[in-house]
């Protein structure tokens, strides 16, 4: 099983990386104000509809990208 | 406002987006009608009508290579270029590299489609296409991670939506496991030999096989889950605290579960027992997550009698909940040595592959594809919901025949007499499966009679759209 000496380092590289990318993530600020963060990708409203396009005007509407 | 600011503010890079979104549709129909014809085949053997090109052996992985990497494929890409420019509010970095990654992957189905039938194989399940395709796998890949975390590092939004840490670790994980899986000695342009041998080639294979499934097919998917479930039920999801324990567990856990493919082989027993316990602890991470993106419908869950995309994306879950609850009870060993070679792993996979990535990926571009052409909804909505209904009641007989048919195969072949003898030979099992094997060709035929009203209906949505220009949103202070 020499296949292990490959395999289990290059794992536990990753894992050293991912413990890596998330201490960079969370000194960044990345999970400081979460309830926000989740909230946001509804209010993405893009500028530019096409004239003929029908268009509902409340916040929450269904296509902010249209 | 709408107007006067169009002509400086920068546009979306949607070309991609759309182009992507149209080949999902189109590799959806062609692989899924490659799986019907192959299932027909096992039901009767002479549908392979004496030509090579189509036997089972060469038309079975043409059908997986289709589903997974050109459908799944494209979806993914399609899904991860709209999400990542919206949730940072950029344009995809360098636009041409993301138009190459589209020719690039096109060109490499095509050349799937015509050396898996000509019997050029590298025999690696999941992993077969030969070496010169490989490479050129490999080039698109690390194209596309240019491509998608350039995006990131040019974000207009300091937060990094949870969406693109899944769509970001499947992009790693699989350069990584593509290219270790696929090292191999070339004799000629269309024959190499596995860089590996015996059992060490199986562990690769596995740990590549089984982290193949955890990263584009869990982790990816994910990603549409989490931005396209919130944006179709207009509500944020349910704990975006949870999401991103969900994505952290998740991919910690993943890595390790691989050996669960080999019990019983010739890998020592600690490696397989590793694989178990790890496939056991991935089932609360992979719950957290469902019962995350279900929720999120909380309090609003008449939207889903109304609303047929609804539907696609949260069955797409039940799904996943279902298919991730049963994939850690068969890497129990005992429960393994039962359900190992039978069709009850097929179930397993296509519970998986028909329910939650297929689902996922048809509600995620039934919500795309109309923005991307200008359009509010599809041509036809009601036949979005004729489709929603056509799909699962295929995906139920298939799964319901294949788990009756594998567990009565396992429990033939290991049937024995008082004296020691086997009960029951393995062509009496084959024949006792003939019925499930027919009821399995239907409900794939309903699944493929589904996707080819999708692909009507998205003729019909783009005839009657046209490309749309869509302008980046100035970023608010707040999160500037």
């Amino acid at each position: 099983m020499e296949i292990l000496y490959l395999l289990i380092p290059l794992s536990t590289a990753l894992v050293l990386l991912i413990l890596g990318v998330f201490a960079w993530a969370l000194h960044r600020g990345q999970f400081d104000d979460l309830d926000r963060e989740g909230e946001r990708i509804l209010q993405d409203e893009a500028i530019g509809v096409d004239a003929d396009q029908p268009r509902p005007v409340q916040r929450t509407e269904q296509s902010p990208t249209v | 406002m709408a107007l006067s600011s169009r002509s400086t503010a920068p546009v979306y890079t949607d070309d991609p987006v759309r182009w992507f979104a149209l080949a999902t549709v189109l590799w959806g129909v062609v692989g899924m009608l490659v799986g019907v014809i192959i299932a027909a085949q096992l039901a009767w053997p002479e549908l392979n009508l004496g030509i090579p090109w189509l036997s089972y052996g060469r038309l079975r992985p043409l059908h997986t290579n289709a589903v997974i990497f050109a459908f799944g494929g494209c979806a993914l890409f399609a899904t991860s270029y709209h999400v990542v420019q919206r949730t940072c509010q950029t344009p995809l970095f360098l636009p041409w590299l993301a138009k190459f990654t589209f020719i690039g992957w096109q060109l490499v189905i095509v050349a799937a489609a015509v050396s898996l039938p000509l019997g050029m194989t590298q025999g690696k399940e999941y992993a077969e296409l030969e070496w010169p395709i490989d490479l050129l796998i490999a080039v698109i890949w690390v194209s596309y991670a240019i491509v998608f975390f350039g995006t990131i590092g040019t974000r207009k939004v300091r937060h990094i939506y949870v969406a693109n840490w899944f769509f970001g670790a499947f992009i790693i994980a699989v350069a990584l496991l593509h290219i270790v899986n696929s090292a191999a000695i070339p004799v000629s342009l269309t024959k190499s030999y596995s860089a590996y041998a015996g059992v060490q080639d199986a562990m690769v294979q596995w740990w590549y096989g089984h982290n193949a499934v955890g990263f584009f097919l869990t982790a990816g998917f994910l990603g549409m889950m989490y931005y396209y479930i919130p944006k179709q039920a207009e509500r944020p999801v349910y704990s975006y605290r949870l999401s991103i324990v969900h994505f952290w567990a998740l991919i910690f856990t993943y890595m390790w579960a691989g050996p669960h493919h080999l019990h019983y082989t010739a890998l020592p027993d600690w490696a397989q027992s590793i694989g178990m316990i790890f496939s056991l602890v991935l089932l609360a991470p992979s719950w957290g997550g469902m019962i995350n993106g279900i929720m999120t419908l909380s309090g609003a869950w008449h939207k889903l009698r109304d609303d047929p995309i609804l539907k696609f994306l949260i069955v797409s879950l039940s799904f996943y909940g279902m298919s991730t609850f049963e994939g850690p009870m068969m890497s129990i060993k005992t429960v393994n040595a039962l359900s190992h070679y039978t069709d009850w792993t097929v179930g397993h996979v296509h519970s998986g592959a028909l329910g939650w990535v297929g689902l996922i990926s048809m509600g995620s571009m039934y919500y795309l594809i109309p923005k991307l052409f200008g359009r509010k909804d599809m041509y036809s909505v009601r036949a979005i919901e004729l489709h929603f209904w056509i799909a699962t009641i295929g995906i139920v007989l298939y799964i319901a025949a294949m788990w009756i048919a594998g567990v009565m195969q396992g429990l033939m072949w290991r049937a024995i007499n008082p004296d020691g003898t086997l009960v029951y030979t393995f062509v009496e099992s084959v024949k006792a499966t003939y019925p499930f094997y027919v009821i399995r060709l239907l409900g794939g035929l309903l699944y493929l009679s589904g996707m080819l009203i999708m692909a009507w209906n998205t003729v019909m949505t783009v005839r009657a759209g046209k490309a749309a220009v869509m302008t980046v949103p100035p970023v608010a202070a707040a999160h500037a």
